[in-house]
């Protein structure tokens, strides 16, 4: 079946089976950032976000991005021009394999869009369905919050692609 | 020596957190065939049994399946194995534990690989297993292994200093404890993976998820019969491993696939599923224990027994023993010992490496039963174990004078003074209703590098490459531990570049067999020691390298009045200057490479303590940490909620206080998890916390803010002063919740992981206080 989706900003056009998982499309599409650690929503670090919403992609069909907007981690920012929540992940030592934190980021952005003041205990609610095994999640809280008070500081400061829906 | 305020990220850091870095699928390229193996004992309830047949026709018959093989299409001895080669590539006669293969598909997608699988048939005899060492060991019991020598004993071992017994039958004061620690999953987010293609020139090209690429050419060659040096493996940055990537997973099938494939990429990756059922663990263990002490405390003697469960296969398992029993006796300087270890065939899923490496097995024993002798002699917990505490200079208990540095008692003082231990009286009467709190504490080591019997060496290459930057050909993998941004790091200081100011003048080429030298694996505590000692010493090459070179360019006659700079080859005196750019230019490739080797130091005379190690015994480094928790157990639910935790580690100089932090923080958080939460069950040798909703890892919200604090050694041999000290900060957590559980209920739980369910019938017996800790 023939669909069509805004993927980070770019208009996409593609081919999927009616049965094709939307994380297996997107990684197709060279959407590598998105990863896969499950296949069965219980890790996170297929997150998406879908028309602003966090959302498994590995839980999701293909056909049911039509018509939607994505955004990956790599639609929050670049090496080059990093979201401020990629910023704190890598200043505030978030990062160690690496493998959760497209996921993780997108759980932020998330949590960013809703609560722009999030306490600590609630950066680990919203990033409680998101696993990692390398980091204990201390320095993952630290740089969710450094984020935020960013964000807030900043007039203007926002979230790319997850404004639209709180 | 450039230093800032706030130091740089590690150099991995925002293109991981980007989403930019590519790891192994990534750069798997999209007209890869796919190949999975087929494991039948789970959907069957055979854990162990007779393989009849293998059905192929269904699957054969899906379209897109190109191929189905069983053992009879493995060249080679169809045995994998780091050092014990036991393990079937492929089964053909029987299956040892439910995730044992006995065929490998190859289809030209994932999805018609899936039904190819779905469709397979195999037809196999249950034989009588054995799931328990005890019943493995008794005279009748079902042979795992029949043509292992000793039975269902794949190593029995000891150590034996001074005269434990009489020591024993002397001692004023004796405790005793038997202890039982569980299984436990790596769950690294990236499962085992790779891909591989047959190139025209016969060369077995490979990307794998490894720990060990080196390794990993003889491991694949030995089963295959395929010359090790026709195998080429990558390694690109890893999404975790832990131990659990250490030795074959995907790699022997994989090969198998790709010289079944006719030239095109094969990809093989596991699903949760499948890396739950077919990985390796960390090792169940049984624990038998006395300890013997003077009346103020002074340990006498130590006398144990530890049984090893090491599954269907040995994968690392007399290695990982081995280790357990060298630190038996705890951090502490005890006379005599008496350490008796059994590693153990069963049915069971196959355990391997996991951080920790045997020792956090051990852990909880004796500190267990430190915390029992600190009860029976009304000690402070604390105390005792800062009096017992290793010194530079002592004896360990396999017999090693430790000429290495020695902080433990460092890192307990640093508890002894901290608030979350100075306040613990006020802060557990405070408990509110229906909760009770309790504080522990637990000093832990861990060994670092092979140890004696095998090279423990790495050998670094370092090029200035024709645009002027300096490339570190990185030979250890790196599973997120951050030892490449480490290495990136060391080769600026040593090279006086500023990555702060350039962070392209220092980049890493990560592990590759064909570009790079060999180096030993990512493992072991070693890989930011060995392989950052062989770096500093290519560097200090190539800085005399440039200054040299560029003392023919800069018309100088004398190289000390040269300086490397960032960028540039400096004259301060003249004020002149050649980049680094030109002079690349003016060298040939060949000259601008630079080649570093280190060879880890052994204990020298080592002590004849050890009985029937073949590799490893003994160990010269070792890192040190004490630990503390404040927990707060629910009354009505058993629940522990761990409030604060705290790891005061010593791994030599700190080279970089983020990542020693991210080190303690994440042994520490996986410690935590294997204490209280990760309950790995299996029946009959069957998986029952099959997937990620049973068999758990902790979230964010099971874990506390974790501290670290760091105590600034030095470890004269290491480079820049360090030592390893990825593994240490798993061994704390056990002993020290289960301390501070005793603490809070009365009772010492011996029996781990530490479950509401147990907790709760802890609290439900009630003992008088007297009898708290004996
Ligand atoms: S891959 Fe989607 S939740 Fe794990
Ligand atoms: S950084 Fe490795 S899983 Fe999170």
């Amino acid at each position: 079946m023939k669909l069509s989706f805004t993927l980070n900003g770019v208009l996409v056009r593609a081919d999927a089976d009616p049965d094709e998982r939307a994380v297996d499309l997107l990684r197709d599409l060279g959407a590598l950032d998105v990863k896969e650690g499950c296949g069965t929503g219980e890790c996170g670090a297929c997150s998406v976000l879908v028309d602003g919403v966090h959302k498994l992609s590995c839980l999701l069909l293909a056909a049911q991005l039509a018509g939607r907007e994505l955004t990956t981690a790599a639609g929050l920012g670049t090496v080059a021009a990093p979201h401020p929540i990629q910023r704190a992940f890598a200043e505030h030592g978030a990062v160690q394999c690496g493998f959760c934190t497209p996921g993780m980021t997108i759980a932020a952005a998330a949590l960013l869009a809703r609560n722009p003041e999030p306490s600590r205990l609630d950066a680990r609610r919203a990033i409680s369905g998101n696993l990692c095994r390398c980091t204990g999640y201390v320095k993952i809280v630290d740089a969710v919050c450094a984020a935020a008070s960013e964000l807030s500081e900043a007039p203007g400061g926002e979230t790319p692609g997850a404004e639209d829906q709180a | 020596m450039h230093l800032r305020s706030s130091p740089p990220p590690r150099a991995d850091a925002l293109a991981k957190a980007t989403g930019a870095e590519r790891y192994v699928l990534d750069f798997a390229p999209a007209e890869c065939l796919s190949a999975g193996a087929y494991r039948p004992g789970a959907a069957l309830n055979i854990a162990h049994g007779r393989v009849l047949g293998v059905d192929a026709s269904a699957a054969l018959a899906v379209p897109g399946v190109l191929r189905v093989l069983t053992a009879a299409d493995v060249p080679g001895t169809n045995l994998q194995g780091i050092v014990h080669k036991d393990q079937p590539v492929l089964c053909g006669e029987v299956i040892r534990h439910a995730g044992d293969p006995v065929a490998l598909v190859l289809a030209e997608s994932a999805e018609s690989l899936r039904r190819g699988l779905a469709a397979l048939r195999a037809d196999i005899e249950p034989l009588p297993g054995v799931f328990d060492p005890e019943a493995a060991l008794k005279k009748d019991a079902p042979l795992v292994h029949p043509q292992h020598k000793g039975g269902n004993l794949l190593l029995g071992a000891r150590i034996e200093k001074g005269d434990a017994r009489a020591a024993l039958k002397n001692a004023p004061v004796v405790v005793r404890g038997e202890f039982s620690t569980p299984m436990q999953e790596h769950a690294f987010l990236e499962t085992q993976c790779g891909f591989a293609r047959l190139l025209p020139d016969g060369v077995l090209d490979m990307t794998v998820s490894t720990q060990a690429p080196f390794r990993d050419r003889f491991e694949i060659g030995h089963a295959l019969a395929l010359n090790p040096f026709k195998i080429r493996i990558r390694a690109p940055y890893l999404g975790g491993g832990f131990g659990g990537k250490d030795g074959a997973t995907v790699q022997c099938l994989l090969a198998l696939a790709a010289l079944n494939a006719a030239g095109r990429p094969v990809r093989m990756s596991w699903e949760r599923e499948e890396s739950i059922l077919a990985g390796y663990k960390r090792h169940a263990v049984h624990l038998r224990y006395t300890l013997g002490a003077e009346r103020d405390g002074t340990l006498l003697a130590l006398s144990c027994r530890l049984t090893y469960d090491t599954g269907a296969y040995a994968h690392l398992g007399c290695e990982v023993m081995e280790l357990g029993m060298e630190h038996a006796a705890g951090p502490y300087r005890v006379p005599h010992t008496h350490i008796e270890g059994r590693c153990v065939y069963t049915n069971n899923p196959i355990a391997g490496a996991f951080r920790g490496f045997g020792v956090a097995q051990v852990s909880p024993a004796f500190e267990g039963l430190m915390d029992a002798l600190a009860a029976k002699l009304c000690l402070d917990p604390l105390e005792l174990r800062r009096k017992n505490a290793l010194l530079p200079g002592d004896e360990n208990c396999s017999g090693v004078t430790l000429t290495s540095s020695v902080h433990l008692a460092e890192c307990l003082d640093e508890l002894a003074a901290h608030p979350l231990w100075t306040t613990r009286q006020a802060w557990r009467a405070a408990a509110p209703r229906f909760t009770r709190r309790g504080v522990g504490l637990a000093a832990v080591f861990n060994g670092m590098g092979y140890g004696r019997g095998l090279a423990d060496m790495a050998i670094a290459k370092l090029e200035l490459t024709e645009a002027g930057e300096f490339l570190v050909y990185n030979s250890v993998a790196d599973m997120g531990q951050g030892n490449a941004a480490a290495f990136a790091l060391l080769a600026a200081q040593e090279l006086n570049q500023s990555l702060a100011e350039n962070p392209g003048a220092v980049r890493l080429l990560q592990p590759d067999t064909e570009r790079c030298h060999p180096s030993g694996s990512s493992s072991a505590g070693r890989t930011t020691y060995t392989f950052g000692n062989a770096l500093l010493k290519a560097c200090a090459a190539m800085r005399e390298k440039l200054l040299a070179r560029a003392a023919m360019a800069l018309f100088v006659d004398e190289t000390q009045a040269l300086e490397l700079a960032p960028g540039a080859v400096l004259h301060p005196a003249s004020g002149r200057s050649l980049p680094l750019t030109a002079l690349a230019r003016f060298l040939k490739r060949d000259d601008r490479v630079c080649v570093g080797e280190f060879l880890m130091p052994v204990a020298q005379d080592p002590p004849d303590t050890g009985r029937a190690f073949q590799i490893g015994f003994p160990h010269l480094f070792f890192s040190y940490g004490a630990h503390l928790a404040r927990i707060e157990v629910d009354e009505l639910t058993g629940r522990v909620r761990v409030c604060d935790f705290l790891a005061a580690t010593d791994g030599g100089r700190v080279l970089d206080r983020s990542c020693f932090d991210q080190q303690a923080q994440g042994g520490a958080a996986q410690g935590i998890g294997y204490a209280l939460l990760e309950e790995f069950k299996t029946r009959g040798g069957l998986i029952q916390t099959a997937d990620l909703s049973t068999c758990l890892i902790p979230t964010a919200l099971d874990l506390p803010d974790i501290q670290s604090l760091a105590v600034d050694g030095h470890e004269p041999t290491g480079p820049r002063g360090l030592k390893g000290v990825g593994e240490v900060g798993l061994n704390g957590p056990a002993p020290a919740l289960a301390s501070a559980l005793e603490d809070a209920t009365g009772e010492r739980l011996r029996d781990f992981p530490l479950t509401p369910e147990r907790v709760l019938a802890a609290l439900n017996k009630r003992r008088p206080p007297s009898r708290r800790r004996a």
